[in-house]
């Protein structure tokens, strides 16, 4: 008999995309060159052991900002993203959204100060757009996937308005309420990411903090941060949202005025190419410096690093999610993993890679690394949950042949289907890697605004987008190919 | 009941964030405000300049403040939309903010600022020494620049690493990195995550003082010839917007700054007068190295 070689769908991807990181991989600067890392890093331990509240200047005042314009720009995106999903039928709507979401928030807030410099608006529109075209995406699959049968129950003759009000609507509310949670603590740590560019948010002391290693004061402005973000579901009641609203109006910083010829010569002159601008440059140079020098490697060390981290954060995932299931371990190991989890997810991915840059040098490692903490623990926490609508039988093993046996198995699926709709965030998230000085497209977008070369940013982010575009297209197919689907409470 | 509740609740909250907004409101009416590129200790910089606002406001009879910002394009950025009439640049910046500005002039500079000079630094582990010619050890090695915007932890080092090797960095050394600002150049090249970097000199010398710099494990292995950079760089329009003669009044202020306590700030021994042509060394070098069309 010869031995029958047939593979799954499942195991085929899975074994063509460890191979495809796996080149990725070898090409890839992976290397640790730091000489004397240990000092710095036991600084940075012995600062985290010893926070100190009362270093940082209106430390209060900039998580008020901070909370200001999560809320705004993630109320503002639900009301935009619910109106764009009415209309998602529409073609023009979809690739709408799919462009406004594809550029990562911190470049709306670098185009945006050019427009209305610090001002609030600045914060809140950064937020509020790209939001919108992911709110707008989530909440049509949403009404889409709504049970049809009490439609079918409605009378022959029932206004289309009704039916929408009365029978769609309440059945998928549920579920906007619980995504908009969501959208929320990830509004709030893009919020703090904002402070990085200058907005007066946590971040901005973050950086500030982190720059200059005063570990002490970075200790207590994430302590601070995970306390919000903890306790979201005490503080964020529905009744108190409008009063929420009204107070994040008010206190932020409204004075800087802001003028319309500064817009208009934004739009009408900065962002034209240079050589149309002064006639003696060359157009053809500007382009091949654009493509070339900058375009072509950016676009190859992101999707490098993105590959890469998309696999470490597969592989994460498997020994992040029993951390928090309930099959394989205890209550209080439990208690722990689930801490752990908080605290890796809620970490930006930017702080993650500052502490690794330190630590190993400057190369690729600390950004996969980094990527794949991240969000392994966000998947990690949505499997481990998963585990818990599993009934096991009663003659299941115990131990690990539980895990790799009986668990593994039935959660690969839903993990691939998490881990590849995570595929293009993790690809936007390589932006701000760029600005560590990691050499994906976001490191040549943030030299170009750093040289007030608007014109080649807009270029390189509008480049960025169509490789995003292009990803999530991808994901969608392979997602389809395989018959993955995201459960509404998994997204 | 839940709708009067919230409803309640609004009101009060109302009156509460009307009391902060009001006062928000008296800081907006006829301020002059200024800021300075973050190129060392941001965290401090707030209270460094806050102290010089408190002097202007003095000096000028009126309401000075400080706006910090996170980067030198944010400065620049900041003076052109004109929510800064005045600013603390570096060479590069101010050349800048003065092709963006039309009518802006540099009024002030540092004592020293006409001679700076930028150092190389190498961690003890590449064997590297002081020399008195430019360190052609240096190629192969990783090396670290400050922010992309610096005139000392950019220009000047790339200006002269071009002429020694007459490649660009990115072919000359392993690999290149930007810190972000001079005080964390000399932190990465003191850890070893870089081996080779350039710095500010007055960081420097100021690191060595503190202690905050071990001798043992970084040292200088080479310095720069002089050349112009920090200025107070201020609006042409001012006149018109605070009267007639401002930008004089403001140029007098600075320049007759003696408490040391405000120039340690900077760090300055004293203010003196500068004019625009004191920085086309620096304009023409930007333009050599492609960094201004």
């Amino acid at each position: 008999m010869t031995a029958k070689k047939s593979s799954s769908p499942l195991a085929r991807t899975t074994g063509i995309f460890f191979g495809v990181a796996f080149v990725c991989a070898c090409f890839s600067d992976l290397a640790i060159t730091t000489v004397d890392p240990w000092a710095e890093f036991s600084r940075l331990l012995a600062g985290i052991l010893t926070p100190d509240f009362f270093s940082t200047d209106s430390l209060m005042l900039s998580l008020g900002y901070t909370l200001a314009f999560a809320l705004l720009g993630v109320a503002l995106s639900n009301i935009i993203g619910f109106g764009l999903a009415l209309l998602f039928f529409s073609r023009t709507v979809r690739v709408f959204c799919a462009v406004i979401r594809s550029v990562h928030e911190l470049f709306w807030a670098l185009i945006f100060l050019q427009l209305f410099g610090l001002s609030p608006l600045t914060g809140i529109l950064a937020i509020t757009i790209p939001y919108a075209g992911i709110i707008a995406k989530v909440y049509a699959e949403i009404l889409e996937e709504a049970d049809p049968t009490p439609l079918q129950a409605l009378p022959y003759g029932t206004a289309r308005i009704s039916a929408f009000v009365f029978v769609r609507l309440p059945d998928a509310f549920a579920h906007f309420r619980s995504y908009s949670m969501y959208r929320l603590e990830c509004g709030l740590r893009s919020s703090a990411v904002l402070g990085f560019i200058g907005l007066p948010t946590l971040g901005f002391h973050l950086e500030s903090a982190f720059k200059e290693g005063h570990y002490s004061e970075v200790s207590a402005l994430l302590i601070l941060f995970y306390f919000v973000i903890a306790t979201m579901r005490f503080w964020m009641r529905r009744p108190l949202l409008p009063v929420y609203l009204i107070i994040a109006v008010i206190i932020l910083p409204w004075g800087a005025e802001f003028s319309a010829s500064n817009i208009v010569r934004f739009l009408t002159e900065d962002i034209l190419p240079h050589p149309l601008r002064d006639p003696s440059a060359s157009m053809v140079e500007w382009f091949h410096l654009i493509i070339i020098e900058q375009a072509v490697p950016g676009i190859i060390a992101t999707l490098q690093l993105t590959m890469v981290a998309l696999i470490a954060t597969g592989l994460l995932t498997m020994i992040f999610f029993p951390l928090i299931s309930p099959l394989l371990l205890g209550p209080k190991a439990r208690g722990i993993g689930h801490v752990f989890l908080v605290i890796t997810r809620s970490t930006p991915e930017y702080i993650l890679a500052f502490v690794l840059l330190q630590l190993w040098g400057p190369s690729m490692l600390p950004a996969i690394v980094a990527l794949a903490l991240h969000n392994g623990a966000i998947i990690g926490h949505l499997v481990g949950r998963y585990t818990e609508q599993i009934s096991l039988r009663p003659d299941t093993p115990a131990g690990a042949n539980r895990y790799f046996f009986e668990i593994s198995p039935r959660v690969y699926r839903p993990m691939l289907a998490l881990l590849f709709y995570r595929w293009e965030v993790i690809l936007r998230e390589t932006a701000i890697l760029g600005m560590l000085g990691i050499a994906t497209l976001g490191f040549y977008v943030d030299s170009a605004f750093a040289d007030l070369r608007f014109d080649r940013a807009m270029v390189l982010i509008a480049i960025t987008a169509v490789l995003n575009i292009c990803v999530d297209a991808i994901s969608r197919k392979v997602r389809s190919y395989l018959r993955l689907q995201t459960s509404l409470e998994h997204r | 009941m839940r709708l009067l509740s919230s409803f309640i609740a609004t009101v009060i909250a109302l009156s509460v964030a009307g009391g902060i907004g009001s006062a928000d409101q008296a800081r907006a009416a006829g301020k002059f405000v200024f800021t300075a590129i973050p190129d060392q200790d941001e965290s401090k910089l707030r209270k460094r300049f806050g102290k010089v606002a408190n002097y202007l406001s003095k000096e000028l009879g009126m309401k000075v403040e400080y706006v910090p910002v996170k980067s030198y394009a944010a400065a620049v950025t900041a003076f052109r939309n004109n929510q800064v009439q005045l600013a603390w640049f570096g060479g590069l910046s101010g050349v800048r903010a003065r092709l963006l500005v039309k009518g802006s002039t540099a009024i002030a500079q540092g004592k020293k600022d006409p001679f700076f000079e930028t150092y190389f630094i190498a961690h003890s582990s590449t064997g590297l020494s002081y020399s008195k010619n430019f360190p052609k050890g240096i190629a192969g090695k990783t090396f670290t620049f400050g922010s992309k915007g610096s005139t000392s932890g950019r220009l000047m080092p790339e200006y002269h690493i071009r002429q020694a090797f007459g490649k660009a960095p990115s072919q000359v050394f392993k690999r290149v990195g930007f810190s972000g600002n001079h005080s964390r150049t000399v932190s990465l090249v003191q850890s070893g995550a870089f081996q080779v970097g350039a710095t500010n000199f007055k960081v420097w010398k100021r690191g060595l003082k503190d202690g905050s710099i071990d001798p043992k494990k970084v040292k200088v292995i080479w310095k720069t010839p002089g050349y112009p950079d920090y200025n107070w760089t201020i609006r042409g329009d001012v006149d018109q917007s605070f009267g007639n003669g401002f930008s004089k009044k403001v140029q007098k202020a600075l320049l007759s700054m003696s408490d040391p306590d405000l120039l340690k700030s900077f760090p300055r021994e004293a203010f003196i007068s500068a004019k625009n042509d004191d920085y086309k060394p620096i304009l023409d070098t930007a333009k050599l190295l492609k960094l201004i069309d």
